[in-house]
């Protein structure tokens, strides 16, 4: 299924010695094995019991798992770990749609549409990349504070809706995107607007996708900027939720951990499925020079 | 919105008060956006820096370069500010020299590379909330079924409580570890796709002039990379300097208070002032002063860097 992305081919595997392969091979198994183990680990704590994770002799696997931890985080009158399941999914999909929107439309006005100021526009647009996200959460917070919108979707998602980052990855891709199209579309008629949507958008699915999921990702795993928006349970994020549990005194450990499956694994999976994507859109974004 | 209604308004606009027009509906969003969001908290926060600011967002009192003054003999800031600087200078070599390592090896390998790529790629997809989970209640729970224990008692080690104890300061090599393997497989991406792009060739003369496999990556493949390693170098510096997940999430609420205010990063000290203390003011003109450390860092390294250029 990783078959579409080739980084090249092992040019010097050949005249390498066989004993260099294989301490190489062997460097590799192992920091491949301890890269999983954190996966591992939260996979088997969240179908043991509390009596199997804390047992003196390791249990590889539960040999009856449990879905108990499961069931009772979904069970109860507010299941805090369904709503902010709900939330997480709210804020992520409303974010990266709007993201995607604001930062394809903007990047492609960057890239082709002249006017006199696009230089200083483009400056301006490019210029809080250099700021650190230390300086703005605390003024940003006052702000959103300052329009009412703490604890509510609005606070969660519309500070994040406009990235600068997607803005400068697509303005590159509409700078390479191939002008024949729209000057065939300009010819029969339509106008920018037209193009964009008619026949822009529809060839730079790649682009989408690529972005679209880190984007995501990023809005899923994000932590700060949710602990100060959502200070009610019912706002929560699933981040928020696993935190909230963690850093109380005695957690209930298979329950934890199954909440921190939950949370992961819908991005694992997301991210096995459209791996090529992840990697192109993190090459797209210029930082490799 | 009924576009073809608007058709004879723009035609009267001639082509450059359309293109205008056309500019300003497609970018408007993210310059009003950036604006709002971006512009108007810094200048905000820079506002308020200078004025005492409790409970309220709004500006209350001038109070001048005081908020700075106290900064500058604030212990706790100043010892947040010191702690990270040690921290980035740990976490940032073996950050970038791991993941250099992971692709030079995942180019080397033939048999099982996509399999290899995937693995270490993987830890991307996890929040730090749950590495954070993993670490500090099964690897280094501190506890004798804990992960890093279990494995020492192979070795005939005694349990080492690994975050709660305040000294040995053992909980630096579960904050260290965590960071490491969540951001290693970003980087690896980055360089695997610089990699890519050294031309086979320049290996090939490599060889036939003799070189060892250690004098052809340093000579070949470092100064080929160097664009990728530099931007790698900044996005984990600054992305070291204002840590905050981790740290939360491994030792917030740990039993041993002593620790709490020892491992606080600048932005939890911020977070605390700004939240727990409501000082607004105080709090901007803190993140002032980190961003000031960001900024003296970042030039320091593009100076180092710069340096390194001009010899090779």
């Amino acid at each position: 299924m990783n078959n579409t992305w080739h980084p090249g081919t092992a040019v010097r595997s050949a005249r390498r010695p066989v004993a260099g392969r294989i301490a190489l091979y062997g460097i590799v198994i192992v920091l491949a094995a301890l890269f999983l183990l954190p996966f591992y680990i939260v996979l088997r704590n969240a179908f043991a019991t509390h009596a199997e994770i804390t047992a003196s002799a390791w249990v590889w696997f539960p040999p009856k798992p449990t879905l108990d931890n499961l069931t009772g985080m979904f069970a109860g009158e507010r299941p805090i770990l369904a709503i902010s399941m709900v939330n997480s999914l709210i804020v992520a999909i409303a974010q990266t749609a709007l993201q995607l929107l604001f930062a394809s439309m903007a990047g492609y006005a960057l890239a082709r549409i002249p006017i006199r100021c696009g230089k200083a526009v483009l400056g301006y647009i490019l210029l809080p990349m250099m700021i650190p996200g230390a300086v703005t959460f605390v003024p940003s917070f006052v702000l959103v504070a300052y329009f009412g919108w703490v604890n509510s979707f609005l606070g969660l998602v519309i500070p994040g809706a406009f990235s600068v980052f997607a803005t400068l990855v697509f303005r590159q891709f509409y700078l390479d995107f191939p002008r024949d199209l729209e000057e065939a579309a300009r010819v029969d008629g339509l106008g920018t607007w037209g193009i964009f949507w008619h026949i822009v958008v529809p060839n730079s699915q790649g682009v989408f996708v690529s972005m679209g999921i880190l984007l995501f990702v990023g809005s899923w795993n994000s932590f700060l900027w949710p602990l100060v928006i959502a200070q009610d349970q019912n706002m929560y994020t699933v981040q928020m939720y696993v935190s909230s549990f963690l850093t109380s005194q005695n957690p209930d450990l298979p329950k934890l951990f199954m909440a921190a499956l939950v949370s992961v694994l819908p991005i694992a999976v997301l991210f096995l499925a459209l791996q090529r994507y992840i990697v192109g859109g993190i090459t797209r974004s210029g930082i490799k020079g | 919105m009924n576009v073809n209604a608007l058709q004879p308004l723009l035609q009267r606009l001639g082509p450059r008060g359309r293109h205008l027009a056309a500019f300003a509906v497609f970018a408007g969003p993210v310059i009003l956006g950036v604006g709002l969001f971006s512009y108007i908290p810094v200048l905000w926060g820079f506002v308020l820096s200078f004025f005492e600011a409790r409970g309220t967002v709004a500006p209350q009192r001038f109070v001048g370069l005081s908020n700075y003054a106290l900064l500058v003999t604030d212990r706790e800031f100043i010892r947040s500010l010191m702690m990270i600087t040690v921290f980035g200078a740990v976490i940032v070599p073996l950050t970038v020299g791991l993941s250099l390592a992971l692709a030079v090896a995942l180019r080397r390998i033939g048999w099982g590379r996509t399999f290899f790529r995937t693995v270490f790629f993987l830890p991307m997809t996890c929040s730090y909330v749950a590495g954070s989970l993993v670490w500090r209640m099964s690897l280094f729970n501190g506890q004798a079924y804990g992960v890093a224990n279990m494995a020492g008692s192979v070795f005939g080690l005694q349990p080492v409580e690994w975050i709660s104890a305040p000294s040995p300061p053992l909980y630096w090599v579960a904050l260290v570890t965590v960071r490491l393997w969540l951001q290693c497989g970003f980087y690896v991406v980055i360089f695997l796709a610089a990699l890519v792009e050294v031309p086979a060739s320049l290996y090939e003369a490599a060889h036939v002039d003799g070189a060892s496999g250690w004098q052809s990556f340093r000579h070949v493949t470092l100064p080929s990379i160097r664009n990728a390693s530099v931007s790698i170098l900044f996005l984990c510096t600054i992305g070291a300097f204002q840590a905050f997940d981790e740290f939360y999430n491994v030792m917030g609420g740990v039993a041993s208070p002593g620790n709490i205010t020892m491992i606080r990063t600048p932005l939890i000290y911020l977070y605390d002032v700004a939240f727990t203390q409501q000082n607004y003011g105080y709090g901007s003109a803190g993140a002032f002063v980190l961003t000031l450390l960001i900024v003296v860092f970042s030039a320091l390294q593009s100076r180092v860097v710069g340096f390194g250029r001009a010899e090779g």
